[in-house]
């Protein structure tokens, strides 16, 4: 043991020794060589962002110079005022508030339990749905929404935000259920053997014991279900018609298709504004909570695992 | 296990409808059920109904009319089928290896022990943060031909403008390059993957004289296999129900250049109200992502290293 140690050491040094006096040079070079590789793909990174905000803020028929303004002179904010007022985007923007929040609700809570019966408590058939639970995530999402509109046309939802948000208080979705799970495998099983022993029930369990330890997981399920609700627009797209309960992503949709349509060229400091508008709450969402979102991101490639 | 305990376990067996064991076992029935229950409304139901109306002709107004296999005959003679299959297999294995490498370049420069490392891992990954709708509408505007971003770009250089979105031979590569901006999922995941290979394997490699790019080629890589895998398999999965981009940016044109599979499903199914030709396409969906991901695993056995599986 002793001696191996000491052979190792001496191959470190003598390969320390052959790094030689360019070593510091090289080291510097590789350096320098990211910081630039850093910047060019931070900056190619930065320009879909820079532009929404740049158009955003420029007066109307600016955005069709060519070459275009890089930095709005003077800068328009009106147009969000005008946006926010006129287009009747603010509508839209509570209709998105609302159903998000009450998805994402439903989507804590039940995924939270259905994640605490599959880590916590033993029952015949457990793997076996676990595994069906896990399959389910490759399904792609049109081949549901089909018939899904069948099912939600008989039972008169279409055109009402309950297609939105009721599936979603029915586990909230597999990953979801399974990225809780991993986190409540990994609390000890002594905390409810204990609690067990001291006669409380499984519901006292999951609710008094286990549920509070869950903070982080539950914290990365709340924003992908907040983003993911935010953002979507396939099946708001299907089960909503009407202006009534309109989406954001809709609204921006048919801002873009309703302007090309009457005026041959939409207003694109308008709709940029819009987009922006869109962001925002993402944006904040995104730097409050960045850990969360790279967490569980990172968490999802270990399914592959 | 001993003895006294196979003895304390019969008598517990007798008491399955009251004993402690049952109660257990209806408090994991009743914890899971949200999903089952969810499983069985939103999800089995109409898997199962999807798959005997697409035997059928069905418009909604009138009750589903049995016509047998006549909607996948008609499938499988459409032109358009082929059309749309072939223009999402373009989009999906162009842009899918493309976003792996650049996923995979982003992460290694960012995989480095620097100051502010981690304010250019949020600049990385904020396109990614965008809605899907607010970035389509604004590549929209960037493609434009009179006065897009792309176009003065290409006007610095030199280069003559390019109708971008309206022409079928540059629309799929504009849709491939604004796919570019979005794969911060799959940087995260290779950083997270890259974390995990051990130093010592590096260093080792160093020492034996091995350069920067041999490392990364004959240690890096292989480590990461199984990372570049899961990537492969959830982008293929994911780009093949591309639909979004070109239901806003194209509407499936130019001459149906951007007519994907899901588009063409979608135009069935909700703009000519053909419900059973839409649920035989959707199943064929199913059944082209099932093969495929199949065909991967199969595959993967030849390229992908797992850590302690005896190879």
């Amino acid at each position: 043991m002793d001696s191996a140690m000491t052979a190792d050491t001496r191959v470190v040094a003598s390969s320390v020794r052959r790094r030689g006096r360019y070593y510091h040079l090289r080291r510097f070079s590789f350096i320098s060589l990211n910081y630039l590789m850093l910047t060019i793909i931070g900056l190619i990174s930065s320009i879909p962002l820079f532009w929404m905000i740049s158009t955003s803020l420029k007066e109307s028929g600016k955005e069709f110079r060519f070459p275009p303004e890089l930095i709005p002179y003077p800068v328009a904010w009106n147009n969000y005022i005008d946006v926010w007022g006129d287009t009747g985007i603010h509508q839209f923007f509570l209709n998105s508030v609302f159903i998000t929040v009450l998805a994402t609700i439903g989507t804590i809570i039940t995924s939270s339990m259905v994640a605490f019966g599959f880590a916590r408590i033993n029952f015949p058939g457990r793997g076996p749905l676990f595994v069906l639970m896990l399959s389910t995530m490759m399904l792609p999402g049109i081949v549901t929404l089909v018939p899904q509109f069948v099912l939600f046309r008989y039972m008169k939802w279409i055109d009402t935000p309950l297609p939105l948000i009721v599936p979603f208080w029915f586990g909230g979705g597999a990953f979801f259920i399974f990225l809780v799970r991993q986190f409540m495998l990994q609390l000890p099983k002594e905390l409810d053997e204990a609690a067990l022993a001291d006669g409380a029930s499984y519901l006292r369990i999951y609710w008094n014991i286990i549920l509070p330890l869950t903070g982080p997981a539950l914290a990365t399920v709340a924003i992908f279900s907040v983003q993911s609700h935010w953002n979507e627009f396939i099946s708001p797209l299907i089960f909503l018609n009407s202006e009534t309960w309109r989406t954001l992503a809709l609204a921006l949709r048919s801002f873009l298709v309703d302007a090309s349509d009457f005026a041959a060229i939409p207003p694109w400091n308008q709709l940029m504004a819009s987009g922006v508008i869109m962001l925002v709450p993402i944006l904040v969402l995104f730097f409050a909570a960045q850990r969360y979102f790279i967490r569980g991101i990172a968490l999802s490639g270990l399914t592959g695992r | 296990m001993t003895a006294a305990n196979v003895q304390q376990a019969r008598p517990r067996r007798r008491l399955w409808f009251g004993g402690a064991r049952a109660t257990r076992y209806a408090w994991g029935y009743f914890f899971i059920s949200p999903w089952v229950l969810g499983f069985l409304i939103f999800t089995a139901y109409p898997m199962i109904y999807s798959a005997v109306i697409s035997f059928t002709q069905f418009d909604l107004l009138t009750p589903p009319k049995f016509i047998g296999a006549a909607n996948f005959n008609r499938m499988v003679h459409d032109k358009l089928f082929y059309i749309s299959l072939g223009n999402t297999a373009y989009y999906t294995f162009i842009s899918v290896p493309l976003q792996i490498v650049l996923a995979l370049a982003m992460a290694l420069v960012l995989n480095q022990k620097l100051r502010g490392i981690n304010t250019f891992r949020t600049i990385f990954y904020l396109p990614t943060v965008t809605p899907t709708v607010a970035s389509v509408i604004l590549f929209v505007y960037m493609f434009n031909l009179d006065f897009g971003f792309f176009n003065w770009l290409l006007s610095l250089v030199g280069i003559p403008a390019v109708y971008w979105l309206g022409d079928p031979v540059w629309v799929k590569p504009a849709f491939i390059i604004m796919s570019l901006w979005t794969v911060g999922p799959q940087m995260v995941i290779f950083l997270a993957g890259l974390q995990s290979v051990p130093e010592t394997l590096i260093e080792a490699a160093a020492i034996d004289g091995a350069g920067l790019l041999r490392r990364f080629w004959h240690v890096t890589v292989p480590m990461i296999t199984p990372v570049i895998f899961f990537n492969l398999v959830i982008g293929i999965i994911g780009s093949f129900q591309v639909f979004t981009v070109a239901f806003i940016a194209t509407a499936g044109g130019p001459v149906n250049a951007t007519l994907f599979y899901v588009l063409w499903l979608y135009q069935h199914a909700f703009e000519f109200f053909k419900m059973g030709y839409a649920a035989t396409v959707a199943w064929v969906l199913l059944a082209i992502i099932m093969i495929f991901t199949l065909l991967q695993f199969l595959i993967a056995r030849k390229w992908v290293y797992y850590e302690g599986a005896g190879n």
